[in-house]
């Protein structure tokens, strides 16, 4: 049961940081039926960002307080961020907007190559460490741990979503995003400016990815150039999970997919454990003697949650949980 | 009216001096050092990878982004069944067919949930698939030893035909053919007998029914193709030629790890198709060779070059290999959407500006 707890508060946290990513996408199919291949390696450089100007100031004779670093830390990425979301959309995604759709997804890839590679250059090949700084407490619910850190990412990735949805459903410009995404002739023909649009929709997703980003490196301790493609695919299926273009629906399936990744991780090895299969017992006694377990397919296999996900959603309900859109507009 | 039947003498001559050409370019390249001889079987094992790749993103229009691992598949197959891993040493030409068989399942296997999907998402898919195959390919070695892991299967059997091996040098008719000189020859032939397959197949019912399904599917569809079956086949056909070509990598490096079949190598085949031309037999086969020997040069200059004008390495080679090719497919798809040489259906799309809603 404690492990059962403790996969969900992992999975909690993971899922948070996957909706974040994967309401950027979400946003930005939205308004332009794309998807934003390049979103992930936007919160690589958000968590880069973040770790350079923690590490920067951690590092002077006289340290600010260590939550006062973290905030800068989170304000240069998110600014960095937005740059590179908005120049994403005006050299991958604009000048291809009437091509056929191959052609923004492949220019997508490529701005995705570069940025990794550039990162390569500036920060390092190597997995750098994010630096420690703010005290991570450790409370206990029903044996299981959680850590200051999960409750502050579970918190603030509540907070966004909050903020997001109130932006989106509540303001001027939460309007003319709908509108935008709705129809994007009619929306222009009501005055509204779907070039701005567009792009401020690409800089707000490239905010949530910096958050995400600094969240990813604070959570795992850890940044490296290729960090933004798996948490990427992970968060692109978790954002057709809940149904791609819905934002509710990309905060569901972030969390839903943090909950099955987990729960997979933790569980798979008991299920896969051979020497418990009562029909295979017998036939490996032998290699079972010797520590009990001959497991097929450990943690290792964390990974492939996420894809056997989307791969299910789409030969099942191609719209997702939420979604009413069909996904298949020829 | 076509030069050949315009000018007929001219063209056969032509076709002698490509055809000399190719056959002395080892011997010469042997000269220059046996790396280039290594480096353009490798070029040719690219073009292998390209012309499968053209079948499924060019001739039926979807984008697979994880196509790597059919070459992966290919490439494992032939180093279970002829290595002292298992302790099996079949004959390559009985492997071949085998990894190009199993090549196929797995793109069928790929094709079949997500032939309902649209661009886009095919491409996440099929990514997702290729991350699938390459983290098997690297757990798979617990608690039995398929793959052996990270560690990738060594000393695997190189060619052999009869008593010709295909690893040592041999001395015919006083010329030195080394090892890869042979199996440069090899390589030819096939990659002979494979052009003539792509150009037959495009001009084919099949390749017709491709076509029609890129233009439009709903379209197609109404003329009576059997969509479904006929995407599947792009999948299954482009998966062979993977196998196939992952096969003779194998054989030919003695060597195979998860290592070799990352997201890169599928990003580059891609490139390779987009930048030669997408459906272009020929553009492919050039943009296949543009982007194998660039990275070479780049090797051979870019270090000296740093070194002399800054005094020190700043940037790697290999990470400006994938500067150029990021930077390749976003100014090949602003400037120049159908490639370097496009087919010519794709140029009308492309400059019609037809838009797919």
């Amino acid at each position: 049961m404690e492990i059962f707890i403790q996969q969900i508060i992992n999975g909690l946290t993971t899922g948070s940081v996957y909706a974040l990513v994967a309401l950027g996408y979400t946003m930005v199919y939205g308004v332009i039926q794309l998807i934003n291949f390049a979103h992930g390696e936007v919160v690589m450089i958000g968590a880069m960002v973040a770790f350079s100007v923690i590490t920067a100031l951690a590092g002077t004779a006289a340290p600010l307080p260590p939550a006062a670093i973290l905030l800068a830390g989170v304000a240069a990425a998110i600014p960095a961020c937005m740059a590179i979301g908005y120049l994403l959309e005006r050299i991958a995604y604009r000048p291809l907007r009437h091509a056929p759709r191959l052609a923004p997804l492949i220019t997508a890839i490529g701005m995705s190559i570069i940025l990794q590679h550039l990162a390569l250059l500036v920060w390092s090949r190597n997995p750098m460490a994010f630096p420690q700084i703010v005290d991570n407490p450790v409370f206990t619910i029903g044996g299981a741990a959680i850590t200051g850190v999960q409750i502050a990412i579970i918190l603030l990735s509540v907070v966004l979503m909050a903020a997001l949805t109130w932006f989106v459903y509540r303001t001027r410009f939460g309007i003319a995003i709908r509108a935008t995404a709705e129809n994007v002739h009619v929306a222009s023909l009501m005055g509204v400016d779907a070039n701005r649009v567009i792009a401020a929709t690409f800089v707000i997703a490239a905010a949530l990815a910096a958050v995400a980003g600094v969240m990813v490196g604070t959570y795992y301790g850890i940044t490296h150039y290729t960090m933004g493609f798996m948490l990427g695919l992970k968060a692109f299926s978790a954002a057709v999970l809940g149904g791609i273009g819905n934002l509710a629906g990309a905060m569901l399936g972030g969390i839903l997919l943090g909950l099955v990744e987990a729960l997979g991780a933790g569980y798979i090895g008991d299920l896969t454990d051979i020497c418990k299969w009562p029909l295979m017992k017998e036939a490996v006694a032998e290699r079972c003697a010797a520590d009990g377990h001959l497991i097929l397919m450990g943690s290792n296999y964390q990974d492939v949650f996420a894809f056997l996900v989307l791969i299910a959603v789409l030969v099942f309900r191609p719209s997702g949980l939420l979604g009413e859109r069909v996904s298949e507009r020829a | 009216m076509k030069f050949r039947d315009k000018q007929p003498a001219l063209y056969w001559c032509g076709v002698a001096l490509v055809a000399i050409a190719l056959i002395a370019l080892p011997l010469v390249l042997t000269m220059v050092g046996t790396a280039w001889v290594r480096i353009t079987n490798l070029a040719i094992l690219f073009i292998f990878l390209a012309l499968g790749l053209n079948i499924v993103v060019g001739f039926a229009g979807l984008l697979d982004l994880g196509y790597i691992a059919f070459y992966a598949v290919g490439a494992y197959v032939y180093a279970l069944l002829a290595s002292p891993h298992f302790g099996l040493h079949l004959p390559f030409w009985v492997i071949l067919p085998i990894g190009a068989f199993f090549a196929c399942v797995a793109g069928a296997l790929l094709g079949a949930p997500t032939l309902r999907l649209r661009g886009d998402y095919l491409a996440i898919v099929t990514l997702g698939f290729g991350e699938i195959v390459r983290i098997l390919i690297n757990n798979l070695s617990s608690p039995f030893n398929i793959t052996n892991g990270p560690k990738g299967i060594t000393r695997i059997d190189p060619f052999q035909i009869g008593n010709l091996e295909f690893y040592n040098s041999d001395t015919w008719l006083g010329i030195l053919f080394t090892g890869p000189a042979k199996y440069y020859y090899i390589l030819l032939l096939i990659l002979l007998a494979v052009i003539a397959i792509n150009l037959r197949l495009q001009k084919s019912r099949i390749g017709r029914a491709w076509v029609a399904i890129r233009e439009d599917e709903i379209a197609a569809k109404a003329c009576g193709i059997n969509t479904r079956n006929v995407k599947l086949l792009a999948f299954a056909m482009g998966a062979s030629f993977g196998g196939i070509a992952g096969g003779m990598f194998s054989a030919i490096q003695g060597f195979v790890s998860p290592e070799s079949f990352i997201l890169h190598e599928s990003i580059m085949v891609l490139s390779m198709v987009v930048l030669g031309g997408m459906g272009n037999v020929w553009g492919v086969i050039a943009g296949a060779l543009l982007l194998s020997f660039v990275p070479e040069l780049l090797r051979y200059t870019v270090e000296p070059a740093q070194q002399a004008l800054f005094g020190q390495m700043l940037v790697d080679p290999e990470v400006l290999r994938m500067l150029i090719f990021g930077a390749a497919l976003v100014l090949t798809m602003r400037f120049r959407p159908a490639g370097l040489w496009p087919e010519s259906r794709h140029r009308q799309e492309f400059a019609g500006g037809a838009t797919h809603e």
